[in-house]
């Protein structure tokens, strides 16, 4: 009887965690999703600075990936305070790397100055979109274990003490 | 420490005080587009794979990064309207075509009340004096809205 509980109690648990990760995940249908504790892809794409930016590169850091766009506005808003976050959690091990979905890096040059963004922006390319799910709508923001596995996708306009929390909690390990 | 504290509180006031000024003016305020000139996905759908109705000329006017993975087969790519270059580029598509012409405009970047795009070119169709422009609402994104509903789909240039 007490083995029956025990295992009903997994059960729930388990299905709630699966809630939890498939609500988080946010994505349905007929695209590849990166699911939870997927390895994120690897890519190499050209920085504002004109210097390459390997992500493999950043393994044993925490990373957050934003895809974003000058012309968007839920992107623009969380700026600032992405901003404030890699200057807050830097020393313990985090690294936002942004990537620009704009047509051109003129624009992105222009915000990046303005807005004294203080980490990496790459400009992204149809083909890392794809690797990572299909980016058709912005914002988008993928936050990584320090192995480099995908902890938690979110897409459009998220808090930023939702991924502070997160990142809080991936900074432990 | 202390200094980078007050800076990243400069710098964070500097971004709201850009932010409060410029998004107003931002603001496309797709949501003041008329329903009268809104297609949902799933009846554009329907337009498309009828032999009957007639087809419109589908015009992309989001980004071309978010065109080359995903679009409406069949649709041209004309840059965002959110610019004033993207909307020079829309009017030279569209100068010579007949004012009655079946016209679907659609974007899908981000969630309606968000997108920058749609409102712009949907004012300047009109000020050319097209009567027959639909605005295609995609509520959320491309991305979930019709890719992900099943809908026809064709990637690259």
């Amino acid at each position: 009887m007490k083995q029956k509980k025990l295992l009903i109690g997994m059960m729930a648990i388990a299905v709630a965690l699966g809630a939890y990760f498939l609500e988080r995940s946010g994505t349905t249908g007929s695209r590849r999703s990166l699911a939870h504790g997927t390895l994120a892809p690897d890519f190499s794409l050209s920085q504002l600075s004109g210097e390459q930016l390997q992500l493999s590169t950043y393994r044993g850091k925490v990373v957050l990936l934003d895809f974003w766009a000058t012309w968007c506005d839920p992107c623009r808003e969380v700026i600032p305070r992405f901003v404030d976050l890699q200057n807050k959690y830097r020393s313990q091990g985090l690294q936002i790397i942004g990537v620009s979905m704009d047509d051109e890096p003129e624009p992105v040059r222009a915000f990046y100055q303005r807005f004294h963004m203080n980490y990496p922006v790459v400009m992204g390319t149809a083909k890392v979109g794809e690797l990572y799910g299909g980016i058709l709508g912005l914002p988008i923001a993928f936050l990584l274990q320090r192995d480099g596995r995908v902890y938690a996708k979110h897409v459009g306009a998220t808090d930023s003490l939702v991924f502070e929390n997160e990142i809080i909690n991936l900074l432990r390990n | 420490m202390k200094r980078n504290f007050q800076d990243g509180h400069v710098r964070c006031a500097g971004g709201m005080i850009f932010l409060a000024l410029t998004l107003p003016a931002l603001a496309q305020q797709a949501g003041l587009i008329p329903t009268s000139r809104l297609i949902n996905p799933g009846e554009l759908v329907k337009v498309l794979q009828s032999s009957k109705l007639e087809k419109p000329l589908l015009i992309q006017i989001g980004s071309h990064v978010l065109y080359s993975q995903a679009h409406i087969p069949g649709s041209q790519y004309v840059g965002p309207s959110a610019s004033e270059a993207g909307i020079e580029q829309l009017r030279q598509r569209i100068q010579s075509l007949p004012r009655g012409k079946f016209i679907v405009i659609y974007c899908g970047c981000c969630p309606w009340s968000h997108c920058p795009n749609v409102k712009p070119a949907d004012d300047a169709m009109h000020a050319m004096g097209f009567t027959n422009v639909k605005v295609l609402y995609i509520a959320n994104n491309f991305g979930a809205d019709w890719v992900d509903k099943g809908y026809p789909v064709a990637k690259g240039d």
